[in-house]
Parts: C-alpha cells; structure tokens; sequence
C-alpha cells in the first residue's frame, strides 16, 4: 500500500486495581501472603552489598485528594547509579545493582520504603547534566493509567536549579512537589509526599 | 550507519494517544475521584531516564512461573477450574515484536475470588491456587502461561457491581516510558460491556483490543482452551525505516 503510516494502537491502559500485591508482591505477608511461588518480590533490592555510591534510604507517601493514605498502590522507582549510568538494556552489574525498585502497598507506617544509593547526574537533552532523580511509576486502585513522576533531592540546590525537566515547570511553586527532603538518619533519609490532587497536586508527567 | 536522515527525535517513543486510554477521572468508576490529578499531565518528551529501563534476565524466571495450575499446589494438587493457555505477542506500535521483556499477570481463582487479605467476596479460596504468575517473552516477542479461568467477582462501586472474568497483566518494553498495566478480558463475554472499569475506556475498538479470542485450532486436546491475547507498546521513531539500527 502507498503512503503507508499505519500504526498499531497502544493497549489501553486499565487499573491496576486494589488487589495489585497479588501480581507485583505476592510475598508481602500483610496483603497477599502468597509464598512459595516467586523466592522473592521483584524489585526488593535496587543495589547489592558491593554496589558503590552513598546509601540513602528514600521514603514515600502517597496521599489521595481526601488526604486519605494510597496505601493500596504500588510504586516503581527507576535510577542511575551513583556514577550517572543507567543499566543498559540485557546488562547485568556484578556488583547486584538493578536500578529497579518496587514496592506495591505500604508498611505498616503508610509509606513507600526504599533502600538505594543517591543517583549521579545524567546528561540532559540540553547538553547538561540533570540533576540527581529517581523515575517514579504509580498505580493503583483509581488510577487508570499509571502515572509518572519524579524524585529529587533536596540538598541539591544547584544541580536542581539548572535540571532541565524542573525547569519546564512554569510554575516555580510546583517544583517542590518533586524534592524530597532530608531527614537524617544513617543512611539518610530522603522524604517525599506525593499528592495526587488538592492544593499540594504533585507534577506528573506525560513522557 | 545509514545515510537516510530522521526527522527530529531519533529514537524517541511516539506520543502517547490520552485519547485511546482511559481518562484519569471516570465518575462511573468512584475511586477515581479522589486519585486522579486535576492538573495536566506535563510533556516532557523522553530523556535518558525515560528511555532507559529495568531489564531481567532468564535467571529470574522459575519453572513453573508461567504455570498457575501448578505454582502454588500443595503436595502435587492442582488449581480447580477451566484449564486454559494463554498466549500471545508483544509488540511495539510498528507492528516489531518486543523480545526479552518481562510480562507478569496475576488474577481470581474460578470462583472470582483473590488471595488478598483485604478481599471480601464469600466465594472460597482455592488452597491450590497463589493466581500470579510471570514470564520473559521469546525472541519473536510471544509470551504464554497456562492456568484457569477466572470468575466474575461483585465489588461496591456502585452497590453491586460485577467485574467479568479478567486477567491483570504487567508489561516492562526496554524503557521505562513504555511501562503499561492493564487487563484482558474474554472473547464474548457480555459482563464486559456493563462494567464501569472497562467503560473508563471511550473507544469500544480500544476495549476490543483488551479481549482474547478464543483459539479453537490451539486447544490442547483433553486438557486445556487456548486464548490469544497480543498487548502493544509504545513505539520508537527509530524503527520507523525498514532495514534502520534497532531501536527497541
């Protein structure tokens, strides 16, 4: 056929669902408690024991437009590595870092926990580098299609100022609902609330 | 190298059609209320974060990953239910299969009842069934598993909702941008179309894309019905020349 552009479609998105633990954590006592199939939850761990780069525990809370906890959802987290490398597609590191981490439902605290290293910079489609981030994927229960975000770092003021993504954020009062704050602790912990609407609305993305 | 010169954005995943998905905020389905964001989404195009993504390996796959009928069984059982192959194609939206991504899945036993602590529905639990499952797709981008038919299961919503008989499945592409879940429903069942979840969608070709089809000729004979069920990702402009670099 001449002129030929046609497309396949893109499967619709649909809910994850409340029961999402069954499929992304199935090991997770408090909700699906289904052992024996998978050894471990994908996901799990994002570094190994020889991974190098500063330890850093990040901390999620995802809140509704009720102010109600999501704790039914799942959230993925996609990094560099502390050097600014992503795992390029088929690698494998020898020193057990994924990049990839996933939690579906929270702990006990309502809040999304992941232990990881503080990502590098990676080069930006400006010619500079971006500033230090986590790539956040959510579902959930009410969320029809997944929703992307991300995660950076409070105490990089400068590598934030200049990162190409925060700075397409018209609104410089929105940008802070992408920076996660320090909040002490060995490793450091990283905080950051996640609002899905209300005067807070976190910035998602269309990527 | 080829000489052919691209439009702008090499290797970039095609706009994603907010027509073709559902919307975030679809009043027949309540829990979107509060969960869906009123501002608009902000396009950022990709960058290396967003065209980059997981990648897993033959290692991670168990035995019996892809056999729901067997991969919770206690003592050699097997899950109760209506034996059934599920298979199908990944592909990207040039029509390329994806190959070596990771497709998961997980579902009610046959009498719509889920393994979930939080679950409410009075129908029994099948002690034989966990009901997830996963697999890598093969270098032609198929994917298959095998287990039982689902049930139709009753939830609030609006009083006394059904959802008809679905699988949810997870599916990774090679970038992070390309990361889709959804649910596959069931060539002719008519619960489909009162259900306010698959009404989120506003194009029924775009719901007809979520529903298998029955593959008579694939059957196993005495065993197991065969359903097909290919699921598309976004695709890359890369690709959009015969004979060009891989893309995916």
């Amino acid at each position: 056929m001449l002129h030929k552009t046609q497309k396949l479609k893109e499967t619709p998105s649909q809910t994850a669902g409340p029961y999402v633990a069954i499929g992304m954590a199935p090991n997770v006592a408090r909700f699906a408690d289904i052992k024996g199939v998978f050894p471990e939850d994908l996901g799990t761990h994002v570094i190994g024991p020889d991974t190098p780069g500063e330890r850093i525990t990040v901390v999620i809370r995802l809140i509704d437009g009720d102010g109600v906890p999501a704790s039914d959802a799942m959230i993925e987290t996609w990094q560099a590595d502390a050097s600014g490398k992503y795992v390029a597609f088929g690698e494998t590191r020898a020193d057990g870092f994924t990049g990839f981490g996933r939690r579906a439902m929270t702990d006990e605290r309502n809040e999304f926990v992941i232990e990881t290293v503080k990502p590098g910079r990676v080069p930006g489609p400006d010619g500079r580098p971006m500033a230090p981030h986590l790539l956040l994927w959510i579902v959930a229960r009410g969320i029809n299609i997944g929703l992307q975000s991300r995660l950076y770092f409070e105490d990089e003021p400068h590598a934030n100022a200049e990162d190409f993504v925060l700075n397409k954020i018209l609104n410089p009062a929105r940008r802070p609902t992408l920076i996660a704050r320090k909040d002490g602790g060995s490793p450091t912990r990283y905080v950051l609330d996640i609002h899905l609407q209300g005067p807070h609305e976190t910035v998602f993305f269309d990527v | 190298m080829s000489d052919v010169i691209l439009p702008g954005g090499e290797g970039r995943l095609f706009q994603r059609d907010r027509d073709w998905h559902p919307p975030g905020f679809t009043p027949q389905y309540k829990s979107t209320f509060f969960r869906s964001p009123k501002h608009p989404l902000l396009a950022i195009g990709q960058t290396a974060s967003e065209l980059s993504g997981p990648t897993f390996g033959h290692s991670l796959i168990g035995p019996l990953d892809n056999d729901l009928i067997r991969n919770y069984a206690q003592d050699g059982g097997e899950a109760m239910g209506q034996r059934m192959f599920v298979y199908g194609q990944v592909l990207d939206e040039n029509a390329r299969p994806v190959p070596k991504t990771l497709v998961e899945f997980w579902q009610a036993n046959a009498a719509g009842r889920y393994r979930h602590k939080r679950e409410g529905y009075t129908a029994p639990l099948d002690p034989n069934f966990g009901g997830c499952g996963r697999c890598l797709t093969d270098e032609n981008g198929f994917y298959s598993f095998r287990t039982i038919k689902p049930g139709a299961y009753p939830w609030p919503n609006n009083g006394n909702d059904w959802r008809p008989a679905h699988i949810h499945f997870s599916i990774f592409g090679h970038s992070f941008a390309q990361r889709l879940i959804s649910q596959m429903y069931f060539e002719g069942d008519p619960m489909i179309w009162q259900c306010p979840i698959v009404g989120t969608i506003p194009d029924k070709s775009a719901i007809d894309q979520l529903i298998a089809r029955l593959d008579r000729e694939n059957t196993t004979p005495m065993d197991a019905l065969a359903y097909r069920f290919d699921i598309v990702l976004r695709g890359r402009r890369s690709t959009m020349f015969e004979n060009k670099m891989e893309g995916n």
